[in-house]
This record gives C-alpha cells, structure tokens and sequence, in this order.
C-alpha cells in the first residue's frame, strides 16, 4: 500500500514528519509492506496532517492524523474522510495551477511528466517567440501577484528590448500575510515553476533566471533547489532545453527579511546585492531591470501557471473567469476560519460565498466581523461588500484590491482601530526609507491613530488626509496602498474609533 | 539560516574563502552574507573589510546593506531563535496575546535573548502558515496553532 503524507510546511508545522515516522516504524513493527510519499498539501489545513492511503482502489483520505492515531490508520479502524478528491472543499475546486499539488511527489520528474508536466515546454519549443508572448496574451493571464498587469504585455515587451542579456526573475517573496499559495506551489509542485521560467525565458529570450525566494520559508528554499538541481540533471535546464538548441539556467536567491523586496525594483537592487530600496519607474523593468538589462519579473503563481496553458491551450484556459479576469484565482482562506486553505476556482466566486460557505465562516464560532482581502496592503471588507466579485476591476470598485487573493478572516472580537495602527506600524518597519510619504508619514500614522485612541477626535480628518498624501505620492504600493487598511477600518467600523472618544470624554 | 548553532571565532582565511567560492555569481553579496551568516551566526566585523575590498565597494556602502536587512546580526544570537508571527492572520487567531505572554514569561522584549544564552525571541511577519495560526518558527523547524502551553514547551526544548 501506498501511504501519502504531506511535507508541506503547514503540515510539518502541525506534527506531519512525526506522523511520517510513527507509520513508518509501526508498519515496520506490523511487517505491513508499506511505501510512503511525501507530498505536497491537496490544501485543506484544516485537516493536516491529511494523509491518504492507497490500497489500490484510490487514495482514502484521513484527517487530522496524529501519531497516536496511526496503529488505528494501518489497520483500518481509522475514521475516514472517504476518496480525498470527494471532500467537498476540493471538489467544487477548479484546478488548473495547482492540479498536480498534493498528487505527486514534489521532486520526482518522472510523476511530474506522467501528470501533464513539462508538454507546455515541449510544445514551446516548437513555438518561435512571438507565438509563445501570443499565447500567454490570448490567455488573459494577469499578474497574480497583486498588480494584475497583463502578463502577455509585459513579456512582449522584453521580447522587443533589445540586448545580450534578458532575464526572468520570479518574485517569490510571498510576505502578504494571508497568503501562502507561492510556498505551497514550491513545495508541492516546483517543477511547474521551473517550467513556467523556462518558457518565459525561450518567449522573450532569455536565457537565465532567478527565483527570489524569503528566507522566511527554509522548507520552499529547500524543495526548490533541489528541484532546479534535478532539472538540470535531467536536461530540462541547461544549454540544450530538452535536447533542443535552446539555453535556459536558473538559480535560488535567498531574501534576508525585508517586506518591501516584495516590490519588484526593490527586488532587482536585492538581487543585485544592494539595499533593497525601491526604484522610481520609469525605467520599466522590462526595458532595464536586472543589472539594467530587460528582465521579466513575474509572481510565482503567474509563473507556475504559464505551464497548464501551453499544455491545454490559452483558450482553454481563458474560458474560465469573468470580465477582464480570465482564468483561475487561487484564493488563500486564512485567520480566524473554520475551514481555511487553498481554493483554486475561477475568477468570479463573491467573497461571502467563500468566507461564508467555503471556509464555513469563522474558528471561533463568532461571526465574521471583517475580511482583509489582497494582504497588510488590502482593505477590510465588511459583510456589507460580501456581494463583491473575486476579481481585478470588481474589487477595485468596491475600493478594495485583490492583490495575491489571500483572505484574512476577522471576528466580531477584532479591533480594527488596533489593526489600522498595526498597518501604519507595519509600514514604519518596512519602509525602505527612499519615499517622504512612506518613511515620515507611517510613523505620523501611528502617532495620529493614537491620538484617536486618546480621545481626540480632530485627529481623525488629518488621518484622512494623511493616507491621501501617501496614497498619491508614494514611489511604490507599500506607502501607496497602507492606506486601504487604514481607511477602510475607519470607514467601516467607526464604531471603533469613535467608542475610545467617548469613553474619555 | 542556521542562526546561533555553531557561533564562534570568525577566521579572516574562512571568511576570504566564503568570498571566493562566491564572487563570481552575478550580484554576489547577499549569497556571500547568508553564508557567513551561516557559518559564524553572525557578520563579524573583521567579514567587513573583506567583503567591500573583493567587491570594490565602500564599507559605509556595506553597512548600508547589512544593516538594510532584517536577517543580518550585528552579534551572536543565542542558540535557538523562536520566532513569532506577528502578521494579521495570525492575530486574528490571538497572535498578539501569545506574543505578549511570551515575552513576559520569558522577561525580554522582541529581539532581546534569555539569560543563559539558550533563545532569542524576534518577530516574523508572516510564515505563510496562516491557515493554522499562531504560527512559530524555531530555528528552521516551523510550529502551527501554538498556544500558551505549546509555546512553553518548546521554550523547554530550547532551554530557555
């Protein structure tokens, strides 16, 4: 029998290496013939340590597994969740970028090629540039790492740069509390980024790259240069990408701790090896970035999604979607939630929907009293908004923004005069310094938001107009956007604000 | 990575072969300090010249970077690091408390380091375990839905 069990950090991080061993020693003690695979998460954390077991007439699911529950699990007395891909969580999923997560063994290639792996790469390689840029245009497929600039556009334009060098750099610096779908992807499918990397670099033309992961995630570290050292061994990286004529290499980067090196010129001055200060655009990336030479700069999940489109088509994966956001959004069910993990559905879902019928609503059993949607930088949404449309332009007009689509659920005991000063405090920390509005205003934020606290209430219009400046003349999206929290919990939730003042008056 | 275990003398040979190893990577300095890291738990300040010489750049250019980032010590830590998220889904779940209580228990604030040298408490904001928060981080090895008690005993493990 096959017995899987996930080496996705969140579930090492509830006890899944100790299950891992127990069945190993108690099949050991049962003289069971037993083969464990470590894989990645299927995405429901609510069950991890989630383990499957494979008898031969499918996998079985078991869940939460603790090691005490192992002798019960090898011998069949264990509960059972029945076929894993039944649990209604994962069934009313569509899963494109992450089908292979939780179904394979992260790292062997083998598994990765007999799941649909690595036939986007082939067919690319039969491409020239301009059709590879064409599909990924025709896809609709918009940056997934908060911005949602077309990515089609963006790789056309380092095609059409002109120099000896291009590169493609991922952005896995996943700091946006909320979200985890980047380390999740890395652990449990990084052969998909890797192929994701490649195609971008044969579209545009270049012929390195980099993955510029935190140093907050050891274990995505870990899986992921193993998985490049693998690639090139096996000639999917290398001088000749898959026997072809074409070159693509590419290297793990580890961040050192800094937020702001989520932006991506911030980024590139990281990699580069200097403080990760943020760069006033104009120049773009595209046409200087890395060493000022035309470089592609892509989330992970916008990467490791280019893969599943050349494999199924860019029509295929358009289909999916509403209005100008086509495809799938891998949405990322966190905080205070009774069913929280990753939901990879198409573009469109509303918010209630997901924070009250897909996640169940809150842990604690109290009721939802705000949702931060698109991490420390995104607004809080009151039930009020639950009508919204998981999308770029239907959140937007809702004065929200999806960013990485990480869902932070709240309940009614949230205090979210404490959490707007948490969003300013946050930006004090990380601010790189480069910007006035940024540096100097977040830690005015904080003192101003106190003086709320305090009882003083003419502070409030000059929070106001404190988050307006930021918000207009700041370089990039920390200064910028830090006021979506701060304004929204002091839209939505005056009660908040106002109940301090009163009660020092 | 590996803060603290094997912290001790840093030898000026050591440190140049780290930079040899490593100066032919394009934009090789953060590799180079994660290393050194790894190797001495800290940036020793004799690393400092070296590194600006084989890079051509200044010292006060160097500092500038080392001190830039979160990760990079100035000093020994102790032997384990715990670290605590304090992002907001996390607090959704009673981060805030957890790290408070900590704190008090243990008589430090954020970055201070116990008595007998065994921890060093700091803040993390997020570890993409936000689905099974509070989440924790001791040395590499990742912690979720950490509670009062579950906190101490690791604390315990860690010889605090």
């Amino acid at each position: 029998m096959i017995i899987y069990v996930p080496m996705d950090s969140a579930a090492k991080a509830l006890g899944a290496d100790d299950v891992a061993a127990t069945i190993r020693s108690e099949a050991k003690v049962r003289k069971l013939e037993v083969q464990i695979i470590r894989n990645g998460s299927r995405g429901m954390v609510w069950l991890e340590p989630l383990v499957e077991v494979d008898t031969g007439e499918g996998r079985i699911a078991y869940g939460p597994v603790a090691p005490d529950d192992v002798p019960a699990l090898l011998e069949g007395r264990m509960e059972t969740l029945g076929p894993v891909e039944e649990i209604p969580f994962f069934a009313r999923q569509t899963r494109l970028t992450f089908a292979r997560c939780g179904v394979i063994d992260p790292l062997d290639l083998a598994d990765y090629a007999a799941h649909g792996g690595l036939a986007g790469l082939r067919r690319a390689l039969a491409m020239t540039c301009e059709e590879i840029v064409g599909e990924v245009t025709a896809s609709g497929l918009r940056g997934r790492g908060g911005a949602g600039f077309p990515t089609g556009i963006k790789w056309q334009t380092v095609l059409g740069a002109e120099a000896p060098q291009k590169y493609i750099v991922c952005n896995a610096d996943e700091g946006d509390s909320g979200t985890f779908a980047d380390r999740m992807i890395m652990e449990g499918d990084p052969f998909s980024l890797i192929e994701g990397m490649a195609i971008a670099g044969l579209g545009v033309g270049a012929t390195r790259g980099y993955v510029y992961l935190r140093s907050e995630y050891p274990d995505a570290i870990a899986v992921m240069q193993e998985a490049v050292a693998r690639a090139r061994a096996a000639g999917v990286l290398g001088a000749r990408v898959l026997g072809s004529d074409r070159a693509f290499d590419m290297e793990i980067r580890v961040g050192a701790g800094a937020y702001v090196c989520g932006e991506e010129t911030a980024l590139l001055n990281s990699l580069e090896g200097k403080r990760g200060v943020v760069r006033a655009k104009p120049p773009l990336p595209a046409l200087e970035g890395f060493f000022g030479r035309p470089t592609v700069v892509n989330n992970v999940i916008s990467l490791a999604t280019v893969p599943v489109i050349f494999e199924r088509g860019a029509a295929a994966y358009a289909r999916f979607g509403c209005g100008r956001s086509r495809g799938t959004a891998t949405l990322q069910i966190a905080g205070n939630v009774r069913r929280g993990g990753l939901f990879e559905t198409a573009f469109g879902i509303s918010l209630g929907e997901v924070v009250d019928d897909i996640a169940g609503g809150t842990a604690s059993g109290r009721p939802v009293k705000a949702v931060q949607v698109g991490g420390p930088l995104g607004a809080y949404m009151p039930r009020e908004k639950f009508h919204t449309a998981m999308g770029y332009e239907e959140f937007d007009a809702e004065g929200g923004l999806i960013g990485h689509a990480g869902l932070v659920v709240f309940d009614d005991t949230a205090d979210m005069l404490r959490m707007a000063r948490f969003a300013m405090e946050f930006c004090a920390a990380e601010s790189c310094g480069k910007c006035t509005p940024c540096r100097i205003g977040a830690v005015r934020g904080v003192e101003t938001i106190d003086r709320i606290a305090a009882g003083d209430a003419r502070a409030v219009p000059i929070l106001t107009d404190l988050c307006e400046t930021m918000k207009d003349g700041s370089l990039c999206a920390l200064g910028g956007f830090t006021p979506y929290p701060v304004m929204s919990a002091l839209i939505h939730f005056p009660d908040d604000f106002a109940t301090r003042k009163e009660a020092a008056e | 990575m590996n803060p603290a275990s094997q912290a001790r003398t840093p030898d000026d040979d050591e440190i140049r072969m780290i930079i040899e190893e490593l100066r032919s990577l394009e934009g090789p300095l953060l590799p180079m300090l994660h290393r050194i890291q790894d190797r001495f738990g800290y940036i020793p300040p004799n690393a400092m010249p070296l590194i600006a010489d084989a890079l051509n750049i200044t010292r006060a250019e160097l500092h500038g970077v080392v001190s830039f980032y979160h990760d990079f010590r100035a000093a020994p830590a102790g032997r384990h690091v715990v670290k605590i998220c304090r992002a907001e889904a996390c607090q959704a779940v009673g981060a805030a408390r957890l790290a408070e209580a900590t704190l008090e228990r243990l008589g430090l604030g954020w970055h201070g380091t116990t008595a007998n040298g065994a921890v060093t408490v700091e803040p993390v904001y997020c570890l993409g375990l936000c689905a099974c928060g509070p989440a924790a981080m001791v040395d590499d090895k990742v912690v979720g839905r950490v509670d009062e008690d579950r906190m101490a005993s690791l604390l315990a493990e860690a010889g605090a």
